[in-house]
């Protein structure tokens, strides 16, 4: 009974979903307020009927009921209850779910905290997130169903895919959907903007904050993605550019170009047409990620239960989608007035720059991925691009980006001083090339690529600081000042080192693991010690033991430098009997350096095991780097400017007059 | 009772399963097949990194666990005792098994836009972006006067000094 109210709640959030979309439309044209208005309640009541399907869903897991379809073919009895919780969207139906109630959330949020956004922006802001809803809710209910019954229901589930069976991968999916849905909002306002007509800093400040919090999500998505893949599938790789994982990299390059233009237009009211496109984009490139991920249309290692014929519904929704409003575009974008001018040399031309190389990394990324796809629809031929091909055209434009993050925030707004912009590079430049030394005597010569990756991750680190350091006076003021204009900064400018230094952490994280990481292979006998680098790794033994639903073999595998033990290993391989299928749990240790990490093979004959024993320099500072990223858009979101519910002017209200005496 | 009998055939089943799956060599690389020379070894993983694992998906031949993987490695070991470069060793192998096995897509016509689509991209953006910031430039050319308009000049301010 309780899984048919489920199913009812999920009818009625489609049907509001209809009325939502219509009538704040039919409010605005014929200025009628109470049926805007209407658009603010029926977005609450489509969460709330979206979320009580959800909770049901969650309730079927939870109790094991096997007479729900989904619930049998994905989950088990004795999972641990994490497992089933998250097993409600580790599957088709529970993630498609689980997306239309991150969308009503979102819209829910705009209905709270947007009143400060025009009541006939906010009616076609929440119409337009409506027509997403409703095309998403028609298609759970026409193909994906959660809610369907079985006549026969079995006596146990068949499982779930042990590799998802995981803390991490576990909130891997609600923050990622946060990212790639969150994105709807750029594309409502979008929208809404043009069926207005009216771009402004105003709309982009009205924008901003959602986009915020969806690109923080979508950070924090990718980096737990990554990190999971890390420490799950046991050879020590981190990004492998798989399809499923340019899927959500797409969106979030494009996600952070899409927040650069849009402070230009807050701030100059310039790149008007070029931000509405590129909100637009935005959101297409998240419906094409779920169109990919979902139809099961690339072969890819993340891409659980798919099923193509459902790709022909998503495929409909994303032409409609895009194409109606790229079509609305075209229509409307010649009446888009540009606003403030600038100089060729000036912060409005680095965050243009900025836009260009994000975009152009984006079309690598999409043709890298696609083109396999287009050519074995054309031809027949079947090739393959891999990470080597990424590697070659992706990293030197990104290496571009990564510099100019560092040279942008140098530049003035309007026109910068060129005498003043060669000073701060140069001295950037020393400080940077002084640090490069001293690491080159302690570390070695690497090669010129590696080194000119390393270079660019310190300029940046250097420069971010140094422009910190400016903007708190140094220099200019007494030291004694310092911590009280550190404090004063507004969190904005907080946002933008924070993420930019992240962007610096992350990117000498990523390639110190790609040039100094060790590898060592072998059979090893227990006991006998194997070096690694400077260190010593030695298998001490293995015991068998039980999880709540698996079996398991546990090393023990100590670290040592010079005869000191620096630290042990627990790397594991277990086996989940339901699901047929083993898993390795690579056993990790984080230094600030770097991290230690080993992973257990095979037993061999004569009580021997297959060992890999790897030394990961960098990885931790690639995690702190991703953290620091998704923070700094989280700070941002937070100043005072941009806080959700703008705009309230947030000055307190200026003394009252005092009569003169 | 039943349940009992039950869980006794679970944990029967449970250890013939493990057993079944560790008695099966399943690990990428193993020592056997490996150079003893870390240099050749390095050159192998090079070599083997730019390979697809033909029945995994999206896992070069050095990461993967199957079979054919451990064919395909072998066979990149032995094509190097045999002396051949690494470019000869990956045309042998997608001579055989197809070019869907190169992890890097060739250099060829039927690849062009794969290849020139990054480099397109950028140049088009730096075109936009020029096209935009020219006719958008608020700074005019600073016009210097001609010797005419300075004398004229010259004389209008001596007429206000007087």
């Amino acid at each position: 009974m309780i899984i048919e109210f489920g199913h009812f709640c999920l009818v009625l959030a489609l049907i509001v979903a209809v009325l939502q979309s219509v009538v704040p439309i039919w409010g605005v044209r014929t200025d009628n307020a109470a049926a805007m208005r209407f658009a603010d309640h029926a977005a609450e009541i489509q969460f709330l009927a979206t979320a009580t399907a959800f909770a049901v869903l969650t309730y079927a897991y939870v109790v094991s009921d096997f007479s729900v379809l989904n619930v049998a073919l994905n989950s088990h009895s004795a999972k641990p209850m994490l497992y089933k919780v998250t097993g409600v969207w580790a599957n088709h139906e529970g993630s498609m779910l689980l997306w239309v109630l991150i969308l009503t959330l979102f819209s829910v949020l705009i209905a709270l905290f947007g009143k400060g956004i025009p009541v006939s922006m906010r009616a076609i802001v929440l119409a337009v997130q409506a027509m997403i809803a409703l095309g998403f809710l028609a298609f759970i209910l026409l193909t994906s169903n959660p809610f369907e019954r079985i006549v026969n229901p079995p006596l146990d589930g068949q499982g779930m895919n042990p590799l998802l069976q995981d803390p991490g991968v576990a909130l891997h999916p609600p923050l990622l959907y946060l990212g790639y849905v969150g994105f709807s909002t750029a594309f409502s306002f979008a929208i809404a903007a043009l069926v207005r007509g009216q771009v402004d800093p105003s709309w982009a400040r009205w924008m901003r904050p959602w986009v915020l919090l969806a690109w923080s999500g979508l950070t924090a998505g990718i980096a737990l993605g990554s990190w999971w893949a890390y420490y799950e599938l046991g050879w020590g790789g981190f990004w492998f550019w798989d399809p499923v994982e340019n899927a959500s990299f797409m969106p979030w390059l494009l996600g952070t170009a899409l927040l650069h233009s849009a402070i230009v237009v807050e701030k100059r009211a310039a790149l008007l047409s070029w931000t509405i496109l590129l909100a637009i984009l935005t959101f297409a490139l998240s419906l094409i990620g779920t169109f990919l991920v979902r139809s099961g249309i690339l072969s890819s290692v993340h891409a659980f239960a798919n099923d193509p014929e459902r790709g022909v519904f998503i495929l409909f929704l994303l032409a409609l989608a895009i194409g109606g409003a790229l079509t609305l575009f075209a229509l409307r974008a010649s009446e888009i007035r540009e606003g403030g001018t600038f100089a060729a040399v000036s912060r409005e031309t680095g965050l243009l720059m900025n836009n260009v190389l994000l975009s152009a990394c984006t079309v690598t990324v999409f043709v890298g991925t696609l083109f396999p796809l287009f050519l074995d629809i054309a031809t027949g031929d079947r090739i393959t691009v891999g990470a080597p091909y990424f590697n070659r055209t992706f990293l030197p434009i990104f290496a571009g980006v990564v510099l100019l993050a560092a040279i942008g925030p140098f530049l003035s707004w309007k026109r910068a001083n060129i005498r003043k912009l060669r000073k701060d590079v140069l001295v950037t430049s020393l400080i940077s090339a002084l640090l490069g030394v001293v690491l080159l005597i302690v570390f070695g010569t690497p090669d010129p690529v590696s080194l000119f990756g390393i270079a660019i991750a310190i300029f940046l680190g250097v420069a971010t600081l140094l422009d910190l350091a400016r903007c708190a006076g140094v220099g200019t003021a007494r030291w004694t000042s310092l911590p009280r204009r550190l404090a004063g900064l507004p969190l904005s400018a907080w946002g933008l080192c924070l993420g930019h230094l992240g962007l610096a952490v992350a990117s000498a994280g990523v390639v110190a693991a790609s040039l100094w990481s060790l590898e060592e292979i072998q059979t090893v006998t227990p006991g006998t010690p194997v070096t690694v680098g400077a260190y010593e790794y030695t298998l001490v033994g293995v015991e068998n033991g039980m999880g709540p639903n698996y079996r398991t073999s546990v090393a023990t595998v100590s670290v040592s430098r010079n005869g000191e033990e620096v630290t042990a290993l627990y790397p594991e391989r277990r086996w989940y009997p339901v699901e047929q299928k083993p898993t390795t749990e690579a056993g990790i240790e984080t230094r600030w350096h770097g991290d230690f990490y080993a992973v257990l093979g095979d037993p061999a004959a004569n009580g021997q095991f297959v060992t890999r024993f790897y030394y990961n320099p960098g990885v931790p500072w690639m995690w702190l780097g991703a953290f620091l990223i998704s923070v700094s858009g989280l700070v941002s979101l937070a100043d005072r400017r941009l806080r959700v519910g703008v705009p309230t002017p947030s000055r307190r209200s200026p003394p009252l007059p005092q009569p003169a005496e | 009772m039943r349940t009992l009998l039950n869980h006794l055939l679970a944990g029967f089943l449970t250890v013939l399963a493990v057993t079944a799956v560790l008695s099966v060599p399943a690990f990428a690389v193993d020592g056997d097949e490996m150079f003893a020379d870390p240099v050749r070894e390095a050159r192998a993983r090079d070599v083997g990194r730019q390979l697809r694992c033909l029945v995994c998906q999206n896992q070069s031949i050095f990461d993967s666990n199957s079979g054919l993987a451990k064919d395909l490695r072998v066979l990149v070991r032995t094509r190097m005792n045999e002396g051949d470069s690494d470019s000869e060793i990956l045309a042998y192998i997608a001579d055989r098994y197809g070019d869907y096995v190169l992890l890097q897509p060739r250099f060829s016509m039927r690849n062009a836009i794969l290849w020139a689509a990054p480099v397109l991209a950028l140049l088009l953006g730096l075109a936009a972006m020029a096209l935009y910031l020219k006719s958008r430039s608020p700074v005019r050319a600073e016009v210097s006067l001609s010797e005419d308009e300075r004398a004229a000049a010259r004389k209008l301010l001596q007429e206000g000094r007087s």
